[in-house]
């Protein structure tokens, strides 16, 4: 790290350099990892001995496996058991048994389309809601994402600049995220200016059902979106450059080398983000719970916050019903899941 | 200027632009605009006071009204450019009545400031009078928020659930990695399917149970519900696997030959050669945890114990939202992973493209 040259003059070099600092540093770090790695096999070695160097694996696979396994494994399991529960109490043993009361319950509902008609009317409202923002979101934002990465991979200047561009919305928290935009979209923000300053009427973005549901799922396409054009653009890439020569001599145009050379060959990557685009889309909550609380009234309430509503966040909690509710996400998930593997191996395969 | 032309409009192949070029280009230009702008917007109003806030239209840049210390006066006068007969002047305000604004010359001030005589105060209609003003940072929305609420307190809850967080993850999944890709072992290949399949099982399905863990654990309401839960994660064991498999057998044996321990083989021979990818996993561990919401609302009811993002979402909560702290806030949480982006940029792309990580 330090910067002096090796023929610097000694009296130079005794003094203390910022990089040396910056060395210094970094050496009584690895030393006190160095001491308590060594520490530690005074403690593991005496066990190797004594289960045998070849059972050690079981000894590395613990730690994650108990927390695996305490904190992931046995709450699946439980959930179900749970979501056969009523009652206010929190542990299991408390709580009354009532088979599929919970789920009868999600389900008495005169017609599925209507949720005024069931009695679990909040729940059906999400699920609706929950529909409409994975079609829209999903398809706008795949589409975009390849509109990109298509730009993204054609030879332009300042390629890496543009890449990241996209990219950082990516990584902003779902709160930081949904603050800009509340900050954008208030009565006296950005947008508002602009459009008045255009001649329009300053609009309640936030106040109005339809823009709500609007910005909700422009927000999270901008939010999202540099995450699957990256995965594209890795997929364009792998796409040999000779198919496009020969297209080219062959004389297809633009077009047609898009539609019978990318499009084909990006099939697959194309499956992967789209299923992964729904993972996600199906759970949204965060940024959403930011922007617009689930308002004006439940325009943008979702099944992720219909279950920390129900769950946690009102005053009586109904953790069974949550529990039914976490149940069907769950299996909506995994059917995604098995899509996924099943077209992962297709293309493996392939 | 033809060569910078030239330079700008290069292309590989050597070929003029074309209209297919243009429309890429302005594509670009506006993504950038509607990617970075948002968040640009919010840096420019964190720094503007809140009076500005509320001016509508808003203004691109922080502005203040230049002021003037006079003597004779308490408060420092606010100083406005007005035209009295025909001539442009620099005054000082010191009331205003109804429309009606009382000035002052500050180069010439009244001999006695309680009783200016009527040709030293200038009557000024509020309208013909202009503010003088200069950029100014209101810094003020970002220490006040750290003294009067709780936020340094939220800043060291986040960097204490993320720093923990993470060095926990990376030391039980590259144990467990290491244990998957270099031993063979009964049930080896079960516990790698389990893990696969539970890749795709988020933390929102399983709420209910995994809070009722937590609280019999006696862990509700600490940082350490925030920080273990999440801490057995699939795809850092997926990785750290994927990546130790290419690590050779052969060196493993040799220093078994020459007599190293199954648990130094592992720090000292694995783990360094796994760095890079031990890297990836820290990166994204960090960013996991930094801007983690859902959990920490759940487990997380007493403020002192809040992160940046619970607090910052229960300070926005409230009913008269203070937007002056809140976008200073704001601009304070995203900094960090804004630094992230900059510096390892590099490593968190690659890291997506090869892997497809969930970022």
């Amino acid at each position: 790290m330090s910067h002096t040259p090796r023929s610097a003059p000694i009296a130079k070099r005794a003094q203390l350099q910022p990089g040396d600092l910056g060395h210094l540093v970094k050496s009584v770090f690895l030393g006190a990892y160095n001491a308590l790695m060594v520490g530690l096999e005074l403690v593991i070695n005496p066990l190797q001995r004594l289960v045998g160097a070849r059972r050690m694996a079981y000894f590395f696979l613990l730690p994650n496996m108990i927390i695996f396994g305490v904190f992931v494994l046995f709450p699946m399991l439980l959930n179900f058991y749970y979501s056969g529960t009523t009652g206010t109490r929190l542990m299991p043993q408390d709580r009354t048994w009532a088979g599929l009361a919970n789920y009868e319950h999600l389900f008495r509902c005169g017609n599925f389309s209507q949720p005024n008609t069931c009695v679990e009317d909040m729940f059906w409202r999400a699920a609706h809601n929950t529909v409409v923002f994975v079609m829209f979101q999903v398809g706008g934002m795949v589409l975009l994402a390849l509109v990109t990465a298509v730009i993204l991979n054609r030879e332009i200047v300042a390629r890496g600049f543009f890449r990241s561009v996209y990219f950082y919305p990516v990584l902003l928290s779902p709160v930081v995220v949904g603050l800009i935009w509340k900050w954008i979209l208030q009565r006296f923000g950005l947008l508002n200016a602009v459009l008045t300053g255009l001649g329009g009427e300053p609009i309640q973005f936030l106040l109005d059902r339809d823009w709500a549901t609007f910005w909700v799922i422009l927000v999270s396409i901008w939010a999202q979106m540099g995450f699957y054009t990256l995965i594209l653009l890795a997929g364009l890439q792998s796409i040999p450059a000779v198919l496009y020569e020969a297209g080219e001599i062959d004389g297809a145009n633009v077009w047609q080398r898009f539609r019978f050379i990318t499009l084909p060959l990006l099939m697959p990557t194309l499956f992967v983000v789209l299923v992964l685009a729904l993972i996600r889309a199906v759970q949204v909550f965060d940024q959403v719970f930011v922007l617009t609380g689930g308002g004006p009234g439940t325009a943008t309430k979702y099944m992720v916050q219909y279950i920390y509503e129900t769950g946690f966040a009102n005053q009586i909690p109904r953790r069974g019903l949550a529990s039914a509710a976490s149940v069907l996400l769950g299996m909506v998930l995994l059917v995604f899941t098995l899509a996924q593997l099943w077209l992962g191996r297709k293309s493996e395969a392939a | 200027m033809s060569t910078l032309r030239n330079f700008l409009i290069r292309k590989r192949g050597g070929s003029r632009i074309d209209i297919t070029d243009a429309l890429t280009y302005l594509y670009l230009a506006v993504g950038t605009l509607v990617m970075f702008g948002p968040v640009l917007w919010v840096v420019l109003s964190s720094f503007k006071t809140q009076a500005q806030l509320v001016e509508f239209p808003p203004r691109l840049l922080p502005y203040a009204q230049e002021t003037i210390v006079v003597d004779g006066y308490d408060e420092p006068l606010p100083l406005y450019r007005v035209v009295v007969d025909g001539e442009e002047r620099v005054l000082a305000q010191i009331r205003r009545v109804g429309i009606e604004a009382h000035m002052i010359d500050p180069e010439n001030p009244p001999a006695d400031p309680a009783r200016p005589t009527d040709a030293e105060r200038i009557r000024v209609n509020i309208n013909d009078r202009e503010p003088i003003e200069r950029l100014s940072l209101a810094l003020e929305n970002y220490t006040e928020p750290l003294e009067k609420f709780r936020f340094a307190t939220y800043l060291k809850n986040s960097v204490i659930v993320t720093t923990v967080a993470t060095i926990i993850t990376l030391v039980i999944n590259s144990m467990a990695a290491f244990a998957l890709s270099k031993y063979r072992f009964a049930g080896r290949d079960a516990v790698f399917v389990l893990i696969i399949a539970t890749l795709m099982i988020p933390i929102s399905v399983i709420l209910v149970p995994v809070f009722l863990v937590i609280t019999q654990l006696n862990m509700n309401n600490t940082l350490w519900g925030v920080i273990i839960p999440g801490a057995a994660t699939p795809t850092g064991v997926f990785l750290l696997r994927q990546y130790m498999l290419t690590i050779p057998d052969e060196l493993l044996e040799s220093a078994r030959i020459d007599g190293a321990s199954e648990w130094r083989i592992y720090w000292q021979i694995v783990l360094p050669l796994a760095r890079p990818a031990l890297a990836v996993l820290a990166i994204f561990s960090v960013m996991w945890r930094w801007n983690d919401f859902l959990w920490p609302l759940i487990v997380l009811s007493r403020s002192e114990l809040f992160t940046l993002q619970v607090g910052l979402n229960a300070f926005q909560g409230e009913l008269q939202i203070q937007w002056h702290y809140v976008l200073a806030m704001t601009v304070l949480t995203l900094l960090p992973i804004t630094a992230v982006f900059a510096f390892l940029q590099r490593f968190i792309t690659t890291g997506i493209a090869t892997t497809g990580l969930k970022g």
